[in-house]
Formats: structure tokens, sequence, C-alpha cells
């Protein structure tokens, strides 16, 4: 039996002397064997997370297959240069991120805060630009349901767009126009059609920006950490667990974007 | 077997992955004002793969890990696959046979 492993409670001072960090739990022989279980955990984590976004992501392609013309009524009338940005801003935070962990890793205090606040900064810019996406879709009704704002409205009416959901998805149902396989629906049936489009909407993207808020939570205290100087190459394990999840909520609007924003730009059949 | 979970990218390699993922978001964004019939949908999505990739082989640090973490990462998205792959083939072959 290998005793040089054992670890006995109380420690000895004997065995403390060289290697103990103030970080390491007592059930973990190393900091290395304690910052593996800690990754693997947070690697399951992540897995449910990508499930319940999956779950999601499943559910807008079936529907988007069955409503088609509404949901490319419904996906063209959002924002793509706001998406856009919004794209570039958190694919920025996920870098400044990076080089946070970098810097911990490396024992750079400073520029580990710098880095943290960085990521703070474009993750509330992010944020502000989705609350804009937001209240224009309130101001052209376009919120589901009718408990928010004056109601769904999918004719128009409610505000100066030029042209309702409802003609759009008219447009698309059109023989001459797009696609011939599409059924016959009625015109109402189409228009809670677009209704489904924004429940997707607003709940993927909901769900999103709720996953943002607590990572901004999560930067906000690992920065007061830093600060401290908690961090360094021997035990920085709290920096890349908030990194994986901050990188995770980016892979999940890395994939919203093309699938909101950009694949119903041209009306085709599915 | 060689263990990379002590080596860490250096900063000039996160500047090229974030570069890269740049260009892959001006590439998708550009790529989807372009009529391609059927092919718009796959392009996007490929693309999406292929930074979501990118982020997490090297920003979150998957191609240095231990195998056990690339083992709980593939089966993860093993899953998710087999989860969107058979719902819609199930949900896109119903009309296949008359009712």
């Amino acid at each position: 039996m290998p005793t040089e492993k054992v670890r006995r409670f109380p420690l000895s001072t004997s065995q403390t002397t060289t290697t103990e960090h103030p970080a390491l739990a007592h059930q973990f022989d190393s900091m290395e064997q304690q910052q593996d279980a800690s990754t693997f955990g947070m690697w399951v984590f992540l897995l449910t997370e990508i499930m319940m976004f999956g779950g999601l992501f499943t559910a807008y392609l079936i529907y988007r297959i069955k409503y088609y013309p509404a949901f490319v009524a419904g996906s063209t009338s959002i924002s793509v240069s706001w998406g856009f940005a919004n794209t570039l801003v958190l694919i920025g935070s996920s870098f400044t991120m990076a080089m946070a962990v970098w810097a911990a890793q490396k024992g750079k205090r400073n520029a580990q805060v710098w880095f943290l606040i960085g990521t703070m900064v474009l993750g509330a810019a992010f944020l502000g630009v989705k609350a804009k996406e937001y209240y224009d879709k309130f101001d052209e009704c376009h919120i589901p349901g009718h408990v928010i704002g004056k109601g769904f409205n999918t004719w128009g009416g409610c505000s100066a767009t030029d042209k309702s959901l409802g003609n759009i998805a008219e447009e698309i149902r059109d023989p001459k126009h797009g696609n011939p396989n599409i059924p016959e629906v009625s015109a109402d049936q189409t228009a809670k059609q677009t209704e489904i489009f924004f429940s997707f909407y607003f709940a993927m993207t909901g769900l999103h920006a709720f996953h943002m808020l607590i990572g901004l939570g999560l930067l906000a205290w690992l920065t007061l950490r830093a600060k401290s100087g908690e961090f360094g190459p021997r035990y920085y394990t709290p920096v890349e667990l908030g990194g994986l999840y901050w990188h995770f909520v980016d892979i999940v609007w890395i994939f919203l974007f093309p699938l909101l924003y950009l694949i119903s730009r041209h009306q085709h059949g599915v | 077997m060689s263990d990379h979970s002590h080596s860490h990218p250096t900063p000039g390699l996160y500047v090229l992955i974030v570069l890269a993922l740049f260009v892959g978001t001006c590439l998708t964004w550009g790529i989807a004002f372009i009529d391609l019939g059927i092919w718009n949908p796959v392009v996007a999505l490929t693309i999406a793969v292929v930074k979501a990739l990118l982020v997490i082989l090297f920003f979150m640090h998957v191609y240095y890990s231990n195998r056990l973490t690339k083992l709980t990462v593939a089966a993860g998205f093993f899953w998710l696959l087999i989860m969107i792959s058979m719902s819609l083939s199930d949900y896109m072959t119903r009309t296949f046979l008359p009712q």
C-alpha cells in the first residue's frame, strides 16, 4: 500500500510543510486532483444546461418546419444588425474572459481584475442591446399574449411598421412567390403561428439573458476575490470554472444568432 | 499517454481564435443575405458549429484537458445530437406515407 498517498486527519506538520495550499479541501490529495474533480463537475453541470437549451432548440426546429411561413415572417421582423453587433460583443467578452483565466494562471493580479471588469462591461453591453431589441418588439406589439403591452398584433395597426407579419406570411404562402408545398391555412391561423415564433424567441433569448445575469453576478464575485490576490498559478479553479460558464453562454448565443436571425432571410421550402 | 493538463494556451493563440470567431461571424452575417436556397441554413449552422468548436477546444481548454473531461464533453454533445436528430427524423418524415 502506498502510504505516502494516504492523508490522515489531523494532518501532521511534516506533511503540510511542502505542498499544502489553503484552498486544498481535505478530501483531495493534491491541487491538481482537486482542479480535475472541479472541472469534471462543472462540465457535468454544463451538460445538463446543454440538454435544457437543446430541448428548446429541438422544439424550435420542429415548429419552424411545421409553421414555416409564420416563422419566416417573425424571423425577418427582428433586427439582424443588432443581433450581429451583439454576437461580436459576446465573442469579445469570451476573449477577455479567456485572458482573465490566463492572467490568473500567471498570477497577474491587476491584469486579471481588468480583464474580468472588461468581460462584465461587454456582458452588460450585450444585455443593453437585448433590452433595446425587446423594447422594439414591445413597441411593434410582438410580445406574445395579451398581458404585456397592447397585446400581440400580427396585422399591424400597433405601430408604423410598413409591412405586417401577417402580410409577409401570406406572401410566402402565395405559390407565385414562394413555396407551393406549404399547406393552406387560414389567415387567423397564420397570425397565431407568428405568435408561437415570438414565444420561442422570448423564451430562448430570455433564458439566455437570464444566464448572462447570473454570469455577471459570478464575475463580480470573482473580481472581488481576484482583487484580494486569492488566485495564482497553483489555485485559479474558480476563475477557470467561471470562464467555462461564460463561454457556454457564448456558445448558446453562437447557435441562437443563426437560428433566430439568419436562416430565414430567404424564403424557401424546408 | 501524454497528459496536457499542465500546458495552457498563450495570449497569442487566444487572439488568433477571437479573430477567427469575428471572421466567422462576419461571414455568416454576409452569407445570410445571399440566396443559396436550401443551403442557407446548412451554411449558417456549419459556421456556427465551427465557431462553437473553437470556443470549446481553446477558450474552454478542452484541447488541453485530460481524457475524462474530453469524454464527458463528447458524451454530452453526442446525446444532444441524438435528441435533435431522432426528434427531427420523426417530425420530418410523418407526411412521407399517405395519411
